[in-house]
């Protein structure tokens, strides 16, 4: 096979035993590689009800087809699935940077990691060299130190580390796995599984050549990629950053603010991407293989955090700024510093700090639960403390919060889940689903619990493609249609950020698909690899009981508190009416029940036969 | 004649290197037909996500290499400055990988002599600085160099000089 690596290495850290066996064309095909491969091989190798945290849990590694080529964000890619502490359903990240393509160039399209090390231990990947390495050495380091310390002690600059951090190995339920000190597998928890299964880190070097079908073709096609990289489509990644998005939102009243409370922020001004860029971002770097660059690296000039140092993006801006009142960015950029150190979800770890502010100010937790600080919206230094809490899980509060929102809300108990702002079990991203509705749908029905990256179902509403402010028919298709091509962009591992250069997203990727790796693809089995993909990992969610209409569900503030924020949005919230009519069209489209369960026959067309028995309980 | 001045190599830009190692993939492909950066002759070293910057060959006036070597397996070619590796007499011993001041001097993975950058004398010109989507890179004399950071100077100190006229 060309591209793909054709192995699949499995490993048990329970009795230490290392085995590879091939990947079938087949089975490439059909589920490319990245999160479509991932979540194919976590079906086929957990059994319904494995905890989460329990050594049968397994942790997959798994690289794209075009991870380790020249493909400018696709060559240096690589995901991560398991069952997700969070969700008790599908868990998945992707990251790039330069793990990926080492993976790849040792010879693996994915690594199956199970069982539970006797104690911290990493893996060393040496191309067909495979070892289980002490770690305890490693204990509460940082991603990124461990990251030195491993290379240090292999003695290779150019050996590749993917590793959690403390949070990870205390098992908060948002831990997240890291590369390249801020690249991370953000999402879901699998930095919490990987601490659960006393697995530091996976380190590799690669040194296999990395061969494409069509070398030629190939070359052509990176180069138009590049050209069209220097130009509109990717301006807004290479120049103010994300952090655009804040003036952006705060105008259409989307910007979520003091947790959900108001959707336009007053300080938003002072953490905008333009005031960012022109007082903290130093330099803007990037991944391997592409010279899009986009990685706004932000230094702190002055203060009591002088010389904080972080890649800050818009999501995690939001949720340690306006989502927590915050106005000022040295106390974003430190809290952003600190998620990465103790390995977290920058989005989770501000979402569920909002959440006790929220909780502190109407009173349902004290000053002394919150040992002492003062949890008042807007305290910046507060954020930071308590993200540096919740990382080490000190206190009750940090203990507590490492659970996650809707975890941390049933121990608090006292209408705690009123401020719970997560769908699934996962935190809600930034965008205000009261005045975004196609978002509000979007994020719902997600296999993952509350993203924006499963569908980018915001983007209709933010673009004015559609009426923002209520949700009706067609807006299911939107969705789907989109949801498929995130799916087949995710297994094939491109960067989301790139996505805009491919002006016919479905065709050119599916012909990038080809030329790497021999194997024909059309624009329609592109797509329907990504509905293959969908209903997998519905199926999965299914057969784990969380997979039904009653789990695609809204925050209680996003149904309940109308927006109260002078301007075209005010008094918007979803009601129960148009969101029900929203899941009965998605799910009409999907070709599943009432219930939101894939039918046998939408499983015969997608070639998923073999899992009918789980739907089987389930036909309406 | 061309004059030792006149010889040109390839030199990246600290500021302007982003450490994305395209120039590492463009390497392999042209040199090796594959992806590989273990096979490219210019190689990226990132500390920490502020410093990046690609390094190769820079064709040395008094090259370090070419007097290590035990097995006079190196020359330098008169007109490009270009380092010649005689794959027959290299045995490997790496004397010369551990004289270069660059690490540009480096060992092939699979034909287990050493291997560095020929400036892709047959392609016309160095195709890493072709691919670099930053500009960052660049085929140039030493002479033009000091001339740029000539330039950049001057450049700083005017505007420092108009800005601190101007408060």
């Amino acid at each position: 096979m060309f591209a793909y690596a054709g192995r699949i290495l499995r490993v048990d850290l329970t009795t230490g035993k290392v085995s590879t066996e091939p990947l079938s064309e087949e089975m490439a095909k059909q589920y490319i590689g990245g999160i479509g491969l991932g979540i194919r091989l976590l079906m086929d190798n957990s059994k319904k009800g494995t905890d989460p945290f329990s050594p049968d849990n397994p942790l997959i590694f798994a690289t794209g087809p075009l991870s380790g080529t020249m493909g400018p964000t696709a060559g240096n890619g690589y995901a991560v699935v398991s069952k997700s502490p969070a969700t008790m359903g599908v868990g998945e990240g992707k990251a790039h940077g330069f793990f990926g393509p080492d993976l790849k160039r040792a010879g693996y399209d994915a690594v199956i990691i199970t069982g539970k090390a006797d104690k911290l231990k990493y893996l060393w990947i040496d191309d067909d060299s495979v070892q289980l390495m002490d770690a305890e050495h490693l204990s509460g380091k940082s991603p990124y130190a461990t990251d030195v310390a491993i290379r240090e002690e292999l003695g290779d600059y150019y050996i590749r580390v993917s590793a959690i951090g403390e949070a990870g190995e205390k098992l908060c339920r948002f831990a997240a796995i890291i590369n390249d000190e801020f690249r991370a597998i953000g999402r879901t928890g699998m930095g919490a599984v990987m601490g659960s299964k006393n697995l530091k880190a996976v380190a590799v070097r690669g040194t296999n050549d990395v061969n494409v079908a069509d070398l030629e073709g190939f070359t052509e096609f990176v180069k138009m990629i590049h050209e069209r990289m220097k130009g509109p489509a990717t301006t807004k990644y290479k120049t103010l950053g994300t952090p655009a998005n804040v003036l952006v939102l705060n105008a259409l009243q989307a910007l979520a603010t003091r947790n959900f409370s108001q959707a336009t922020f007053e300080g938003a001004e002072k953490v905008s991407g333009e005031y960012f860029n022109e007082h903290y971002v130093k330099k803007i770097v990037g991944c391997a293989t592409c010279g899009m660059r986009c990685d706004h690296i932000a230094v702190v000039p002055e203060g009591p955090y002088k010389g904080s140092t972080s890649r800050l993006e818009f999501e995690c801006l939001w949720s340690l700024g306006p989502l927590c009142g915050v106005d000022r960015l040295d106390a974003i950029i430190e809290a952003m510093r600190l998620a990465n150190h103790y390995g977290m979800d920058g989005i989770s770890v501000g979402v569920v700090v909002a959440f006790a502010m929220d909780l502190y100010e109407n009173g349902i937790i004290t000053k002394e639960q919150a040992d002492g600080l003062d949890l008042s919206f807007g305290n910046g230094d507060a954020v930071v403390e308590l993200v540096k809490r919740i990382g080490k899980r000190e206190g009750w509060l940090g203990d507590v919060l490492a659970e996650g929102t809707k975890r941390a809300a049933e121990k608090i108990g006292k209408g705690a889940e009123k401020y719970a702002c997560h769908i699934k079990g996962l935190e809600l991203p930034g965008y205000d689903l009261r005045s975004l509705k196609t978002a509000a749908l979007g994020f719902s029905i997600s296999f993952r619990g509350a993203c924006h990256l499963r569908s980018g179902a915001y983007s209709p509403d933010v673009k004015g493609k559609v009426d923002r402010f209520k949700i009706e028919k067609g807006r299911g298709k939107i969705i789907a249609k989109n949801g498929d091509l995130y799916n087949a962009i995710d297994s094939l591992i491109v960067c989301k950020f790139s996505r805009g250069t491919y002006y016919k997203a479905e065709e050119e990727l599916a012909q990038y698909y080809t030329l790497a790796t021999g194997i024909p693809m059309t624009a329609e089995e592109l797509m329907k690899d990504g509905d293959r993909i969908e209903n997998l990992a519905r199926l999965f969610n299914v057969r784990e009981g969380v997979g039904t209409r009653a789990y695609d569900t809204l925050p209680y503030k996003i149904t309940n508190v109308p927006i109260p924020d002078e301007g075209a949005a005010k008094g918007q919230y979803v009601n129960d009416k148009e969101f029900q009519l929203g899941l009965d069209d998605y799910y009409s489209v999907r070709g599943w029940t009432k219930d939101g369960i894939p039918t046998v026959e939408k499983l015969k067309e997608l070639n998923l036969s073999e899992y009918a028995n789980i739907v089987k309980g389930g036909e309406s | 004649m061309p004059r030792p001045q006149d010889r040109k190599f390839v030199s990246a830009d600290p500021d302007k290197c982003i450490g994305c190692v395209v120039c590492e993939y463009a390497c392999s492909m042209v040199k090796e037909k594959t992806y590989n950066p273990t096979k490219s002759r210019i190689r990226a070293i990132r500390m920490g996500p502020l410093v990046n910057l690609a390094v190769t060959c820079r064709h040395c006036a008094d090259p370090a290499c070419v007097a290590a070597c035990p097995k006079d397996g190196l020359s330098q070619e008169e007109n490009t400055g270009i380092i010649m590796v005689d794959e027959d007499a290299c045995n490997g011993c790496s004397w010369c990988i551990a004289a270069c001041s660059f690490g540009a001097m480096m060992m092939h993975p699979e034909k287990r002599v050493v291997f560095t950058c020929d400036s892709c004398k047959e392609e016309g010109e160095p195709q890493c600085v072709k691919w670099c989507p930053e500009e960052a890179l660049s085929f140039v004399t030493s002479e033009v160099l000091a001339q740029k950071s000539r330039q950049t100077a001057v450049k700083n100190l005017i505007q420092e000089a108009s800005e601190k006229a101007s408060e």
